[in-house]
C-alpha cells in the first residue's frame, strides 16, 4: 500500500462523517493509522498536576509498593511535565529531578519507549513556537542522553502553541503551557 | 486503487456542498474613516419566473462597499425612486440625499442563466461612468455582484478591488456530544459567505498557503502525530504528502510562480529553510544556522524570502536570496518581530510585533525601515496581505475566543470577523484574484 492509498484509507472515516450532520463520535482521522500510538498523543491534554497552584502531600509508609515504579503516585516518575520560561528552553533546575528520574527510568528499562512532546505558549507566532517547542524538547533529550538513555528509546514531537494544557488567556494559563511532557 | 480514490473523491464532494451551512462568519466595521464616499445601489430591477430574484445582489454590492470603511451606501429606506434604467434617474432628487455616485440594474432569467446589467452614474455630472453586462448560472450570482463591486470600486478609487475573493482559515472547538476538539480547515468568500469545510481532524491542523492560482492549500496536519505537510485541490479535494522528513514540516510558502513551496524543516538537525519543486519533491537548503529559521514568505517577484529566525539570540525579520545566500536582518526595533509576509507590490512587511509583552500586527517599509504598529490588542497574530494590498487580515483574540480580524494598510479601516457559531478562528490567509470572464 502506497503513501496516497494510505492517506485516502485515513480520509475515508472522516470523509463520511463530513457527509452527515451529527458530530463524530468515535473515528477520527487517525482511525486509519497507528494504533498503538493513541494514548500517547491523546493524554497531552490533561497530564500531571503541576502547577495547579496547590500540592497535597500524602504520608506514606503504611503501604509497600512492588509494582512498576511507573505507576506508583508517589515516586518522581509521576511527574510527567517539566515547565519553562517565555521563549526560553534552557532547562530549570526544579526540572533537572524529574528528568532525571525519568532518564534511571529508562536506563533500566531498555526496552521502554518514549516520547518527549515541546509545548509552547500562544504567545508569540504558530510556526516559530512550533521550533520551539522541538527546540525544548531536545534540551530534554540532551539530559536524557547524557544520563546514558539510548536515543532510540526517545521519539521527539513538538506541537507548538496547538495542544495547551490550559486554554486561558493569561500568565497562569500560560506557565502551564510553557512545557515538555514525558509520554510513556 | 483507483476505484477507491474515486469514491473518496465522490464523498469528498458531497462533504463540500452539503458543509456550507457550518463555521460562517460576519464581519463588522469596528472603525471606519471619516468622509467615506456617499453612493446609493438601488435595488435592481427583477424580470423572472419567480416572484423575487435568487440574490439580491444589490444588497451583496452594498455590502461590500460598506464593509470597505471607504463608502457609505444611502439605506434603502431614503431612496426617493428606485431606477432601473437610466432614463428614470432623477438626478436633483440623488444630490438633494448627498449621493455622489448611483449603482442601478437589472436581473433577467433567460432559461438556466441570469443576465445581469449594471450602471454606475456620478451625480454631479449626471454621467454613466461605466456600466456591464453578464450572463451566469445561479450560483455564480455572489461572485458576480462582488465582481461589480470590484468595477465599482476601482472607477471610483483607482484601486482594484479585492471583493471577489475567498480566504482560508483555520477553526478549533470541542464538539459537545463527545467533548473531543477538532480542528479543521475552510475556505469561505472573503464577505463570510459560502464557508466550505477543506479538512477536519481530531489532531491540529495550521498554516495555510494559499496557491497562486487559488486552486490549492498547502497546510500542515498533525494527523500521523506529528507536523507533515499536505497540499490539496480545494476543488476536487484530491490530496498528497508532500513533506513527512524527520522531524518538524512546517511553515509551507507556495512561490509566486506556483512551482515551488518554500518550508521549514528540521531533518538536518534543526529548524531550517528549504525550497521544494513541487513536481519533482526537490529540495534545496537555503539556510544553514544552528538558529531557528521558519515562516518564509516569498517576494512578489519570487527573487527573495524573508523569513523569522532567533539567530540574533530574538526572533527577529530576515531577508535571503530564494537561490541561497548569506542572510541580511531587516527588524531591529522591538524584541520580537516575526511571521513576516511581503505585500503584493512587494514594498512592504506585514508582521507580528512584540513590545512590552504585547504581540500587534505591524508593517515595515522595506525603503525607509519604517515600521507602523496597525492593531491594539494584546494577541494578534497571522497577518495576510488582501491581494491588491489594501487591508491586512489577521488573527486576535476577543472576549476569550480565537476571532479574525482585518485592518487596513494606513490603520484607518477596521473589521471584526466572528464566527458564526462557537469555536475559535484562526489563521486566516486572503487567497489570490478570482477571474471570471464571461462579461459581455
Amino acid at each position: 500500500m502506497n503513501a496516497f492509498t494510505r492517506t485516502l484509507a485515513v480520509l475515508l472515516p472522516v470523509v463520511m462523517l463530513w457527509g452527515c450532520s451529527t458530530a463524530p463520535t468515535t473515528t477520527d482521522a487517525d482511525a486509519g493509522g497507528d494504533a498503538a500510538m493513541t494514548t500517547t498523543t491523546d493524554s497531552g491534554m490533561g497530564s500531571a498536576g503541576m502547577g495547579s497552584g496547590v500540592e497535597v502531600g500524602e504520608v506514606g509508609g503504611s503501604e509497600v509498593f512492588s509494582g512498576d515504579p511507573l505507576t506508583d503516585p508517589n515516586s518522581m516518575l509521576a511527574k510527567r511535565t517539566v515547565y519553562f520560561d517565555f521563549d526560553k528552553s534552557e532547562i530549570k533546575s526544579e526540572a533537572r529531578e524529574i528528568i532525571e528520574a525519568h532518564a534511571r527510568y529508562l536506563s533500566a528499562n531498555p526496552s521502554v519507549r518514549i516520547v518527549v512532546e515541546g509545548h509552547c505558549d500562544e504567545r508569540g507566532t504558530r510556526e516559530y513556537n512550533l521550533s520551539l517547542g522541538e527546540r525544548r524538547a531536545k534540551a530534554v533529550q540532551q539530559v536524557v542522553s547524557l544520563l546514558g538513555v539510548s536515543s532510540s528509546q526517545v521519539e521527539i514531537v513538538s506541537y507548538g502553541e496547538e495542544r495547551p494544557a490550559a486554554m486561558g488567556h493569561d500568565e497562569d494559563a500560560w506557565a502551564m503551557n510553557r512545557r515538555v511532557e514525558f509520554i510513556y | 486503487m483507483k476505484f477507491f480514490a474515486q469514491l473518496v473523491r465522490v464523498f469528498c464532494i458531497s462533504l463540500l456542498l452539503s458543509g456550507t451551512a457550518r463555521a460562517g462568519l460576519t464581519i463588522d466595521i469596528t472603525q471606519g474613516v471619516d468622509g467615506a464616499l456617499p453612493i446609493a445601489v438601488v435595488p435592481f430591477g427583477w424580470q423572472g419566473p419567480a416572484m423575487n430574484p435568487p440574490q439580491d445582489i444589490a444588497e451583496i454590492i452594498s455590502g461590500d462597499l460598506r464593509r470597505s470603511g471607504m463608502f457609505a451606501p444611502l439605506s434603502r429606506t431614503d431612496m426617493l425612486s428606485r431606477p432601473q434604467d437610466g432614463s428614470q434617474i432623477n438626478y436633483r432628487d440623488w444630490r438633494l440625499l448627498g449621493t455622489s455616485s448611483l449603482v442601478i440594474g437589472r436581473m433577467t432569467a433567460v432559461g438556466d442563466l441570469y443576465k445581469i446589467q449594471f450602471q454606475l452614474f456620478d451625480v454631479n455630472r449626471e454621467a454613466q461612468l461605466v456600466g456591464y453586462s453578464f450572463s451566469v448560472a445561479e450560483k455564480e450570482l455572489r461572485r458576480i455582484a462582488h465582481q461589480i463591486s470590484d468595477i465599482i470600486f476601482e472607477t471610483l478609487t483607482g484601486d482594484k478591488g479585492a471583493f471577489n475573493t475567498r480566504m482560508a482559515y483555520i477553526t478549533s472547538k470541542v464538539w459537545r456530544t463527545n467533548n473531543v476538539r477538532y480542528y479543521a480547515l475552510h475556505v469561505a468568500d472573503v464577505d463570510g459567505h459560502n464557508p466550505q469545510l477543506v479538512i477536519r481532524s481530531r489532531h491540529p491542523i495550521m498554516s495555510p498557503s494559499w496557491s497562486p492560482d487559488g486552486r490549492k492549500l498547502a497546510y500542515v496536519s498533525f494527523e500521523n502525530r506529528r507536523s507533515m505537510i499536505f497540499m490539496q485541490d480545494i476543488f476536487t479535494a484530491e490530496r498528497r504528502k508532500v513533506a513527512a522528513f524527520k522531524g518538524i514540516n512546517g511553515a509551507p510558502a507556495w512561490s509566486p510562480d506556483g512551482t515551488r513551496l518554500a518550508m521549514s524543516l528540521s531533518k538536518d538537525g534543526n529548524s531550517e529553510l528549504y525550497v521544494m519543486h513541487v513536481a519533482s519533491g526537490k529540495l534545496q537548503r537555503l539556510t544553514n544556522h544552528r538558529a531557528i529559521d521558519t515562516e518564509p514568505s516569498w517576494s512578489p517577484d519570487g527573487q527573495n524570502i524573508v523569513f523569522t529566525s532567533d539567530r540574533g539570540g530574538k526572533p527577529q525579520i530576515y531577508q535571503v536570496s530564494s537561490h541561497g545566500g548569506k542572510p541580511k536582518r531587516l527588524t531591529f526595533e522591538g524584541r520580537y518581530n516575526a511571521k513576516p509576509t511581503y505585500s503584493p507590490d512587494g514594498k512592504r512587511i506585514a508582521m507580528v510585533s512584540g513590545r512590552n509583552g504585547k504581540f500587534h500586527i505591524a508593517v515595515l517599509e522595506l525603503d525607509s525601515g519604517f515600521v507602523q504598529i496597525l492593531t491594539k490588542s494584546r494577541l494578534d497574530e497571522s497577518p495576510s496581505f488582501a491581494p491588491n494590498g489594501s487591508m491586512i487580515i489577521y488573527a486576535t483574540e476577543y472576549l476569550n475566543r480565537g476571532v479574525l480580524a482585518a485592518v487596513s494598510v494606513d490603520g484607518r479601516v477596521q473589521q471584526r470577523i466572528a464566527l458564526d457559531e462557537d469555536g475559535d478562528a484562526r489563521e486566516p490567509a486572503w487567497g489570490p484574484f478570482l477571474t471570471i470572464n464571461n462579461r459581455e
